[in-house]
């Protein structure tokens, strides 16, 4: 139905530009990710009444919060959100069932307390409702705050950067409290991230942000491995991005082959693209498959390229490479290969390394004349 | 020990200290929470008896106050008797000249909140009279007691615009700050030595309490 979940549009020259439109049905986790400064927690602001923009409109389980034409505007407290802090916005000087209490002003007194020591206990927080937030460790004041952001019974529920504030195990922990949480939670949520891998555990969609504009939404995995523009592909990450020619489509094969560096790849059948357009494309690190220097294997036959490597980089318990392909003062492949596979294949700086570019992984996109890199392909 | 002199300071500082806490409350929250053009301008007159000399305040003060103002006219049109010299007009006096005292600190307590608290009362669907109620005074309470105690210190000790807008009448005027002096001009001095020593300890005892109770609070809420 149109008029369940929420239903965000805003637009804005300043002070902060604006122009971002996005939806989320209810029981849905929609991430919105982007780079510092691109607009996610004034998104998050606006649809909380904490901020005021020009344009627009903002409707929420059929309630109109705001629309810019006809001058509605509902002022945040009456407007039923749950929403999280990055740094929990806790009340310092209150407990932790009185932090939550006091998002349940509707209700009778006895019966607050009552309902806050439940919303507590779903957080896992039952037996530390006395304790004052200086008083909780980082995770737990996370819980206060997401209690607190449920004990509204919210019609949506904001998250910015929840986890952001805790330590890594912490936040592995927290993740998974929150996909169980989730579960139970029939409002749309959305959650305020820089982190991709965090969008990919959590969200049911993905909606990726550049300065103040909503570039593309869809299902993360897909918003991450096909982008549907080059600027969208340097947000996600994808750092394999390069200018190709379209050479031929063969639905039959269900294939469309590309021109690069004078290679002929084959990628997977992408016909919007006209045979003799150029193109960029991009291919996840995750696409790319090195080949064993000793034992060469069936695979190998898949898009072969080869080439020098050119950085060797160790992290922990794996290795990122650069592997020059066609020269060395072309933009190079980047590539992660677990340690132990670099070590078995002798792979160190200047090695010659084959490696087979996953012809499903390989997706085209329109020419971006402003982001290709410096030297043509 | 003039009994009445100390009586009197003591009630005046009361006084002032009651008319100036829902002032300070008022202008420190907004202050702190608003942003609006000339808020400097604002800022820096309300400092203003500061750095003014007290004579110089005093006098503007009387001149003010006095019969050919429209202020003095008014006083003495409504109560049949002059605002100058009077207590109500030294009271008018004090809380202007401690404008600073209470509303500077109690601005800062306001301030050292931090934003997003505010904004999660209102996310929480708190009213603004509950937001103030629940979460900002008693989040702005050490900057609060430090301008109740500020400006009652403050007035027991004031000395050049009380002379100058009080003059020194027994009783009405005469607060403890120019007993003190006059027994000095009088060549009293173990009068006006214990008298000083009165003095010393009821701003010793309120500053020390302040400065206690704020340590306190801080180290509730810190763990």
């Amino acid at each position: 139905m149109a008029d369940q979940g929420i239903h965000v549009r805003l637009q804005q020259s300043g002070p902060i530009p604006l122009d971002a439109e996005l939806s989320c049905p209810p029981g849905e986790v929609l991430a919105l990710v982007g780079p510092s400064g691109s607009g996610k927690t004034t998104i998050l602001r606006a649809i909380a009444g904490l901020l005021r923009v020009r344009h627009g409109a903002i409707q929420c389980s059929g309630d109109c919060w705001f629309d810019g034409d006809a001058h509605v505007w509902v002022e945040t407290r009456k407007r039923r959100v749950g929403y999280v802090f990055q740094n929990y916005a806790l009340f310092p000087h209150l407990s932790a069932l009185h932090n939550v209490m006091e998002a349940m002003l509707e209700l009778p007194v006895a019966e607050r307390e009552r309902r806050a020591r439940d919303v507590l206990a779903r957080v896992r927080l039952a037996g530390l409702e006395h304790r004052v937030p200086a008083a909780l460790s980082g995770g737990q004041q996370q819980r206060v705050a997401v209690a607190r952001a449920l004990a509204r019974e919210p019609q949506v529920l904001l998250l910015d950067e929840p986890f952001s504030a805790v330590d890594r195990a912490t936040r592995q922990r927290l993740y998974l409290e929150l996909a169980e949480l989730r579960r139970e939670l029939a409002m749309p949520i959305i959650l305020v991230t820089h982190d991709l891998d965090e969008a990919l555990m959590l969200a049911d969609r993905m909606c990726v942000l550049h300065q103040g504009r909503t570039l593309q939404s869809g299902d993360p995995y897909a918003v991450m491995t096909q982008p549907q523009t080059v600027e969208v592909a340097q947000l996600v990450g994808l750092r394999n991005v390069f200018r190709a020619g379209v050479l031929a489509h063969d639905a039959g094969r269900n294939v469309t082959t590309i021109e690069w560096r004078k290679h002929r790849l084959e990628a997977r059948l992408q016909p919007d693209f006209k045979v003799g357009q150029q193109v960029n494309w991009a291919i996840p690190q995750g696409h790319i498959v090195l080949h064993r220097r000793d034992r060469p294997s069936r695979g190998e036959h898949e898009n072969p390229v080869s080439g020098p490597v050119l950085e060797y980089l160790p992290l922990g318990e794996n290795v990122a490479l650069t592997v020059a392909v066609n020269g060395p003062d072309r933009p190079p492949l980047f590539l992660t290969i677990p340690a132990h596979a670099a070590r078995r294949n002798g792979i160190v700086q200047g090695v010659v390394v084959g490696v087979s570019l996953l012809a499903e992984g390989i997706h085209l996109m329109p020419a971006d004349e402003s982001r290709t890199p410096a030297k043509p392909a | 020990m003039d009994w009445s002199a100390l009586n009197l300071s003591l009630k005046l500082a009361a006084c002032t200290v009651l008319i100036l806490l829902p002032i300070g409350i008022w202008a420190g929250h907004a202050l702190a929470a608003y942003h609006f053009r000339g808020k400097a301008w604002v800022e820096a007159l309300l400092a203003l008896p500061l750095v003014l000399p007290p004579t110089v305040l005093g006098y503007y003060l009387l001149v003010m106050m006095g019969g050919a103002s429209p202020i003095g006219q008014f006083y003495e049109s409504v109560f049949g008797r002059p605002l100058v010299f009077s207590f109500e007009g030294l009271l008018l006096a004090s809380v202007i000249f401690n404008i600073p005292f209470a509303i500077q600190p109690m601005q800062r307590g306001f301030e050292a909140i931090a934003p997003e608290v505010r904004d999660a009362a209102a996310c929480c669907g708190l009213s603004r009279w509950r937001t103030l109620w629940r979460i900002e005074l008693p989040l702005a309470w050490p900057g609060i007691l430090s301008a109740v105690v500020l400006t009652f210190a403050h007035t027991l000790g004031e000395f050049g615009v009380v002379l100058m807008v009080g003059g020194s009448i027994p009783g009405e005027t005469k607060t403890i700050a120019i007993a003190i002096y006059d027994r000095v001009q009088a060549f009293d001095t173990a009068g006006a030595g214990l008298m000083s020593a009165v003095l010393l300890l009821i701003s010793l005892l309120a500053i020390s309490a302040a400065y206690f109770t704020t340590s306190r609070t801080r180290s509730r809420r810190h763990g």
